[in-house]
Parts: structure tokens; C-alpha cells; sequence
């Protein structure tokens, strides 16, 4: 590890399709790499089950989000028209539930959309200026058009500039190139 | 749905490579190369959006009176055209949203166009509520906030509830449609020659870089918003017609109307987008991605609800003779034979006859009639507002205080004037962004080629 830190990234494989670039993901986790990513200009199903993903702990922040918008919005109408603001109106029932409703389930999916949304930068790391992936010239060109692309890491424990290399070749690269850090 | 013989979603011979290229080009080529069809269309309708400031700043300072309303019809086009826009809204997250979760892959090349077309109309409803206000500069008394008078908003109150499921809607809306371009808006920062125009774009995409670890979290939580934006739609609509349900007047006062309102809102709003999306086609040659298939299959959508509302109307008749209620019976009989009869039955036309075309496949496929269709319901939507609105408030239970409305030049304008905002938004929309997704058609593309680089058979449109 401690001769690729200096100024490489890892190394960056093209694939011809999406087909190669899954096997090859597929091969990469069973020959113990860890720290890589696909590249590829949609969603590739598979490519979650090559690489191991585990499902994303996404939808609990937009579960969470979801039940903190609901409690908020129906605990905000109780508290003002019970507690803050107690307005007897002919006898009826200061807590009149059911009129509470509509506002509660827009605020449910308000915070939801928030939480799910929110969430997103957070596991992304969104905004992020810079990556070092664009540094390789190809990738700039096609990573968001038509280009399939495994990138290993030079942090992987697995990794070595020689050995990686021609291990991606062996899997049908097109093109392998160093990402300059 | 689909089946061998019919037109496929996209036309075939489009690669990766293809589909970047010719999406992308629209919002890319050069200022001084804008096609002149563009500036035209452009320039009449930033006039009209000029007319609105105009209208606009005349009621600020002069207050509603300018308007045609009086007592008892305090609501009219403010109301009438809240309501049609926010109805037109409602097609794009239908298409966005439901057919997601029902996995038509026809939305796919229009659902960004119908958002965008969402947010816009949203924007434009957004104002009347605050023009009408008789004080405008107050309308945050709506809001829940911490103020010296210790009041709250009336929480029972539909008017309240409104403001909650617009803002709701605004702004799920906007988050759903950000999520959707930011993959595009990377193809566009990596497209672009221009340095400036890639920094915008480059900004925009937050870095996106197509990652496949991204991707999984970004299509978990893209079809939560889309389950998320569903049951929304039809709790603002229902919202808004509660506004007039929960009112105790003739020709409002009925539970059939949450349903009532929700079909019209979707009826309309796919008239608009055939309406807006039919010349787009034909003027950026965007043919290969929306097809006939399409036309045809958003003519259907908007027959099937038409009907719904067929028989909305039947039931509002019926009702009218089955209640029993004196004063809507007299209602009724008023829509039929009243001043505003004229009116009532051109809305029948519009919304009931025309629609009948659409059994007909040559109307279905026919870009010219389809249009034509589109924009009378659009027509008879509106018209339908009008009648609930207007005729129902000129004369409900006290002959002495019935009064009819009219509308003055200022109401006109701001009508004029919304429909000269919403153009204007449109045309910037699709001069400056991707107005078909690209990532969605490159899935498309691999999932009807098994390989991006040639479609063999492009009919294979995965069964329902």
C-alpha cells in the first residue's frame, strides 16, 4: 500500500458492455478486492449482486423521517387546539382527531421525502467537487454516456499496481488506466 | 399491455452513444444558434409573463376590486384558475410517479417533461391564492409560526390544509425532479465544450459520477418518492375540492367531489401534456423517442378519465333530482337553462363528446386531432371550474341577494398572463435542461438490445 499512495487513485478498467463489466465486478469481489466501484452510465441491476452490496439503509431515513413528520404535524394541531389555544365551540371535543389528518399525512410525506432525500447526501457524500476518477481522460468522455468501467482502488490491502493491472485485463478490459490521485 | 406488433417506445438504431448525443444537443447548442421557431415562441410568451407582472402590480396597489367579483361570487377566476392549474399539475407526477410503480416503460421518455411541466403549473396555482387575498401581504397569517397575538392557524380548516398539501406537493415535486436530473446533468457537464456552460451543469450534478454503489441507493430511494408522490397527488386534489365540499353551498356541498376532482385534475392534465409535448415533438424531431405509442397511450389515460368524469357530471344530475333538495334541484335545472348555460353545455362538449373520439385509433394516433382534443378539454376543464365556481355562488338560497359575475379586463389578464409565465417556464426548461431523461433511455436501451450497441428487436417491451 505505502508505494501506490504517493499519487495514484487506483486503477480504471474499461468495459465493452455492461454484461463484462458485472462478471469482472463478480470476479473482483471473489478474488478478495474490496475497496472498488463500477462506473456505468445507468443503473446495472446486477451489478448490486456482484459486488456484494447489502440493500441500501436508505428507506429506514425516509421511515424515519416519515414518522417524525407525523407525530410532529399531529402533536403540533393537539398542542394548539387543545393545550395553547382551547376553543369551545358549541360543546364539541377539543380533540377533534379526524379534521387533524390531512395536515398530518403532509407532513409524513414531506419529512419522508426529506428524509430519503437528505439521506442520499449524506451516504453520497454529495455535493462533492472533486473526485479523483476524472482525472482519466476516457472516463471524463464516456463515464456518463456509454462507457462501463471498473475502478480498483490503490487502498484495497489487494491491490498492486502490476498484479491488478493484469488482472482486469484477464477479465476483458479494454482499456486500463492509472487515476491519478 | 404490450404485445409484439405494436410500436415500440423507442425507435430502433439508437445506441448509448445516440441517445446523449441527440438529448443533450437541444440545451447545448450555441446561444446565437437557437432555432428562430424558439425565439418566437420564446418572445410571445415572455410578453404574456410581462402581462402578468402588469396585471399583477395593478392589483396590488388597487386591491381586488378591479376584478369582476362581487356578493355573493367573492370567488371566481383567482379560484377557478387556482384550481385548473394545480389540476394540470397533477399529470406529470401521475406519469412520473404511478406509471413508475406500475412499471410502464413508456413514461420513461416523458415523465421529465411532464414534471417539469408539473412544477411550472404548480408555480403558476401557487399565485392566486396569495392575489386573491384581500391583503396579500399577510398570507403567512396561514402559517403555524410563533407570533405576538398567541393565534393559530385554524387546523380544521380545508383553507389550512390546502396550504399544507400545496406546499407539500411544491416541493416533493421539486425534490422528486432534481433527484431524476442530476444523472443527466452530469451527461451535460461532461458533454459540454464550454467551459462556463460546464461549470453550470458541472454544479448542478453535484459530482455525480455514475458510481454503482450510488446508483443502488439512488434507485431505493428514487421509487420510494415515486410511492411517496402517489398517495400525495391525490390528497392535494382531494384537498382542493374539500375546499368547496366542506362549503354550504348548492352544487359544492357533495362527498362525491375528492374523486370527481381528482379525475378532472388527471383529465386535464394529460390534455396538457399532449398539448405541450405533441409541437415539441415535431419541432426538436424528437419522433424516435416519443412515438406514436405514446400518443396513443396518453390518449387512452385521458379517455379512461375522461369518462370518470362523465360521470361525475351524471352523478351531480342525478343527485340534483335524488336529494330532493329544493336548492339543488334549482341548481341543476340552472346549470341546464340559467345565464350560464351556454357555457355549461360547451363544457359538456368539451369534456363528454370530444373525448368520445379517442375509441377511434385514428384519432388516437393522429398528432394534428389528438392536439386539437387536448386543447378543448383543456378548454372544458377550465370551464367546468368556472361553472362550479361561479354558478353555484350567483345563486344559492336568498333571490335577493343573487348577483352574476362578469369578468373585466384584469381577470382576463391574469389569466393571459399565467398561461404567458407557464410557456415562458417551459421554453427556458427545454432550452437549458434534458427535457427526456437519458439515463432512463439508456436502461431502455439495454434492457430491449440485451447489449447497448444494436437494437435487435426492439419491440421486446417486457409483459406487464
Amino acid at each position: 500500500m505505502e508505494t501506490n499512495t504517493s499519487n495514484n487513485y487506483g486503477l480504471l478498467a474499461k468495459f465493452p458492455s455492461p454484461e463484462t463489466l458485472v462478471n469482472a465486478a463478480r470476479r473482483a469481489t471473489d478474488a478478495g478486492y474490496r475497496e472498488f466501484d463500477a462506473y456505468t452510465p445507468f443503473p446495472v441491476e446486477d451489478l448490486s449482486d456482484a459486488m456484494r452490496m447489502k440493500p441500501s439503509k436508505l428507506p429506514y431515513a425516509v421511515l424515519g423521517g416519515g414518522i417524525s413528520g407525523g407525530l410532529l404535524g399531529f402533536l403540533m394541531q393537539v398542542y394548539a387546539t387543545v393545550f395553547d389555544y382551547p376553543l369551545n365551540i358549541g360543546g364539541r371535543p377539543l380533540l377533534s382527531w379526524p379534521a387533524y389528518i390531512p395536515i398530518t399525512f403532509e407532513l409524513t410525506v414531506l419529512l419522508a421525502a426529506f428524509g430519503g432525500v437528505i439521506g442520499l447526501f449524506v451516504v453520497t457524500r454529495f455535493p462533492q467537487p472533486y473526485h479523483p476518477v476524472f482525472n482519466v481522460e476516457d472516463f471524463q468522455k464516456h463515464g456518463s454516456q456509454d462507457g462501463f468501467y471498473l475502478g480498483i482502488e490503490a487502498r484495497d490491502p489487494k491491490f498492486d499496481l502490476a498484479n491488478t493491472r493484469k488482472f482486469l485485463e484477464d477479465q476483458g478490459a479494454i482499456l486500463v488506466s492509472e487515476i491519478e490521485a | 399491455m404490450a404485445n409484439s406488433n405494436e410500436i415500440p417506445v423507442l425507435q430502433p438504431g439508437h445506441t448509448y452513444t445516440t441517445i446523449s448525443e441527440k438529448i443533450s444537443e437541444i440545451p447545448l447548442t450555441h446561444p446565437r444558434k437557437t432555432p428562430r421557431g424558439w425565439l418566437v415562441g420564446f418572445a410571445i410568451s415572455f410578453l404574456g409573463m410581462m402581462l402578468l407582472l402588469f396585471a399583477a402590480s395593478y392589483l396590488f396597489i388597487n386591491g381586488v376590486g378591479i376584478w369582476g367579483i362581487n356578493i355573493p361570487v367573492g370567488w371566481a377566476f383567482a379560484i377557478l384558475n387556482f384550481v385548473w392549474w394545480i389540476g394540470i399539475g397533477h399529470a406529470g407526477t401521475l406519469i412520473s410517479a404511478i406509471l413508475l410503480l406500475f412499471r410502464q416503460d413508456w413514461r420513461t421518455s416523458i415523465n421529465r417533461f411532464a414534471e417539469a411541466m408539473t412544477l411550472f403549473a404548480v408555480a403558476n396555482a401557487g399565485l392566486f391564492p396569495i392575489m386573491h387575498l384581500g391583503r396579500p401581504w399577510l398570507f403567512f397569517f396561514l402559517m403555524p409560526y410563533p407570533n405576538t397575538q398567541g393565534l393559530w392557524p385554524q387546523f380544521r380548516s380545508p383553507l389550512v390544509w390546502d396550504l399544507f398539501a400545496i406546499l407539500t406537493y411544491a416541493t416533493v415535486s421539486l425534490l422528486f425532479w432534481f433527484m431524476g436530473l442530476v444523472p443527466d446533468l452530469a451527461t451535460m457537464r461532461d458533454r459540454a465544450s464550454n467551459i462556463w456552460v460546464r461549470r453550470f451543469y458541472g454544479a448542478l450534478a453535484l459530482g455525480w459520477r455514475n458510481s454503482a454503489r450510488h446508483w443502488h441507493h439512488y434507485q431505493s430511494v428514487y421509487l420510494l418518492m415515486a410511492a411517496l408522490a402517489t398517495p400525495l397527488v391525490i390528497s392535494v386534489h382531494s384537498i382542493v375540492s374539500v375546499d368547496f365540499a366542506y362549503g354550504n353551498v348548492p352544487g359544492w356541498h357533495s362527498t362525491i367531489f375528492p374523486p370527481y376532482f381528482v379525475a378532472g385534475a388527471v383529465f386535464s392534465g394529460f390534455a396538457m401534456v399532449l398539448s405541450l409535448m405533441i409541437p415539441l415533438r415535431k419541432f426538436y424531431h424528437l419522433e424516435d423517442f416519443i412515438t406514436q405509442r405514446h400518443l396513443e397511450n396518453m390518449a387512452k389515460v385521458m379517455l379512461t378519465v375522461g369518462l370518470v368524469v362523465a360521470y361525475g357530471y351524471l352523478m351531480e344530475n342525478f343527485l340534483g333530482w335524488y336529494s330532493g333538495d329544493v336548492f339543488l334541484r334549482f341548481n341543476t335545472i340552472d346549470r341546464w337553462t340559467g345565464a350560464y348555460a351556454p357555457w355549461y353545455w360547451l363544457l359538456m362538449f368539451c369534456n363528454v363528446l370530444v373525448p368520445q373520439l379517442l375509441w377511434f385509433k385514428k384519432f388516437r394516433t393522429n398528432g394534428i386531432l389528438l392536439f386539437v382534443i387536448s386543447i378543448l378539454v383543456n378548454v372544458g376543464m377550465w370551464l367546468e371550474r368556472f361553472i362550479i365556481i361561479v354558478q353555484s355562488l350567483s345563486k344559492d338560497y336568498l333571490p335577493s341577494s343573487w348577483h352574476l359575475y362578469a369578468p373585466t379586463f384584469w381577470d382576463i389578464a391574469t389569466l393571459v398572463g399565467t398561461l404567458g409565465l407557464f410557456l415562458t417556464l417551459i421554453f427556458l426548461f427545454v432550452r437549458v435542461l434534458p427535457s427526456i431523461s437519458i439515463f432512463e433511455l439508456r436502461e431502455l436501451v439495454h434492457h430491449q438490445s440485451g447489449s447497448g450497441h444494436e437494437i435487435k428487436t426492439a419491440n421486446e417491451a417486457p409483459a406487464k
